[in-house]
């Protein structure tokens, strides 16, 4: 869990993403029950109805799950189906700014493969 | 309830308080109203909560003036910097005048609040300080429960550590129960996550009006060689330019996702920041 939320961004947003980083890791369950819209407003002084549009866009994705008077929970498939989506957008997230920074440095491509490998090797170790 | 502000001017002898100011609050939303001092929201709320009348134009609530309109501001409830209270008054009479007033009156809340805020309902207003006088303030505003509750700087003298807990006390009521809260306040990064949609104004004029997400989405600063953003914004509506060391940095609204794919840096702006760009002085 995040300690502040960052005002230049999307705060729904930063709701869901921090959702899905909780349960990309593991540390929420399948199964298990997520924060209430009101207790996300407690917790980081927001506006219920904006923590809401977070966890509504995660309820229509089918990684979460409503139960009416209880709460909400994770799905069983909610792990497949943020891993599908986060690979989808790994190039243009992590691969082209590697790419663009590494043009600035002039790292030729063969560079940044040996790169690749040296740190493969390091955690091997 | 809906408010529709329909072309509204309010003139102070030879200066425009408000100019020909028109839109529309649909739903029950926190609303942030925001502009630098003698931009018109005090003018704008005093209108609103129908205690001055426009100059030209009107402000309808659900159809009806609220300008000596006893019935609709039962509705209203409009709690300013300071000077709310008639200063003879204890402050129990203060509440029990309140309560008599507003139909939709939270005795409980109260009874919570006035504890919450340590204040002594045996002392008189006048001998209140600034924060306690605040204070009773917050306590009738959030109390009023009313349908539409404004809220003009309303903690001058509350140390941070009470501002917050007015802050808890107003999400927790906006959650039971959701009502038109307009927030007009300086501090803006203490509150700016609270609010749902964000009204600019700027001598007297309407410059911004639109989802807090949405322009923490859309409004952003892109960075890179003075060149290369130049090409970049060329065709894009840009709200501010720096530039430093053959660098340059624009704000502008748009995708940002663009920006990022041209190989430049692009951060969001918060809205502290955006407020004051876009009612900065222009440079001539």
């Amino acid at each position: 869990m995040k300690f502040q939320l960052d005002d230049n961004k999307p705060i729904f947003l930063q709701i869901k993403e921090q959702l899905e980083d909780s349960i990309i890791n593991g540390t929420v369950q399948p199964g298990e029950r997520v924060p209430s819209t009101n207790e996300f407003a407690k917790y980081y002084q927001i506006n219920p109805a904006t923590a809401a549009k977070g966890t509504n866009e995660l309820v229509d994705e089918g990684i979460l799950v409503k139960r009416r008077g209880v709460g909400m929970f994770v799905t069983e498939n909610a792990k497949a189906i943020l891993i599908e989506k986060r690979k989808q957008t790994f190039y243009e997230h992590y691969v082209l700014p590697l790419k663009n920074e590494a043009a600035k440095l002039n790292i030729h491509k063969s560079e940044l493969m040996e790169m690749m490998n040296r740190e493969e090797t390091r955690n091997e170790n | 309830m809906k408010i529709n502000v329909k072309n509204v001017s309010k003139t102070y002898k030879e200066t425009n308080a408000l100019d020909n100011i028109s839109f529309t609050l649909e739903e029950p939303k926190i609303y942030g109203l925001l502009g630098r001092n003698g931009a018109g929201k005090t003018t704008f709320m005093e209108i609103l909560s129908g205690q001055i009348l426009a100059s030209e134009g009107e402000i309808l609530i659900d159809g009806n003036n609220p300008f000596d309109n006893q019935l609709l501001t039962e509705s209203i409830c409009l709690i300013k910097e300071g000077d709310n209270f008639k200063k003879d008054l204890k402050v129990k009479n203060v509440l029990q005048i309140y309560a008599y007033f507003y139909p939709t009156w939270d005795q409980d809340l109260a009874d919570e609040l006035i504890e919450e805020y340590n204040l002594n309902l045996n002392a008189k207003v006048k001998t209140l300080s600034k924060g306690m006088a605040s204070a009773l303030g917050i306590i009738v505003g959030l109390s009023s429960k009313a349908p539409i509750t404004i809220f003009d700087e309303p903690y001058i003298g509350l140390d941070a550590a009470a501002r917050k807990t007015f802050y808890d006390m107003l999400l927790e009521e906006y959650e039971t129960e959701k009502r038109t809260i307009i927030f007009s306040t300086h501090l803006i990064d203490e509150v700016s996550l609270m609010f749902e949609e964000v009204l600019i104004l700027q001598d007297g004029k309407l410059v911004l009006k639109e989802e807090a997400d949405v322009l923490r989405n859309q409004a952003y600063a892109v960075s890179g060689p003075i060149q290369d953003v130049e090409q970049f914004i060329k065709d894009k509506e840009v709200i501010k330019r720096k530039e430093l060391a053959g660098m340059m940095t624009a704000y502008i609204y748009g995708d940002m996702e663009q920006a990022k794919s041209a190989g430049l840096t692009a951060e969001g702006i918060p809205i502290q920041e955006l407020m004051i760009y876009l009612t900065e002085k222009k440079e001539a």
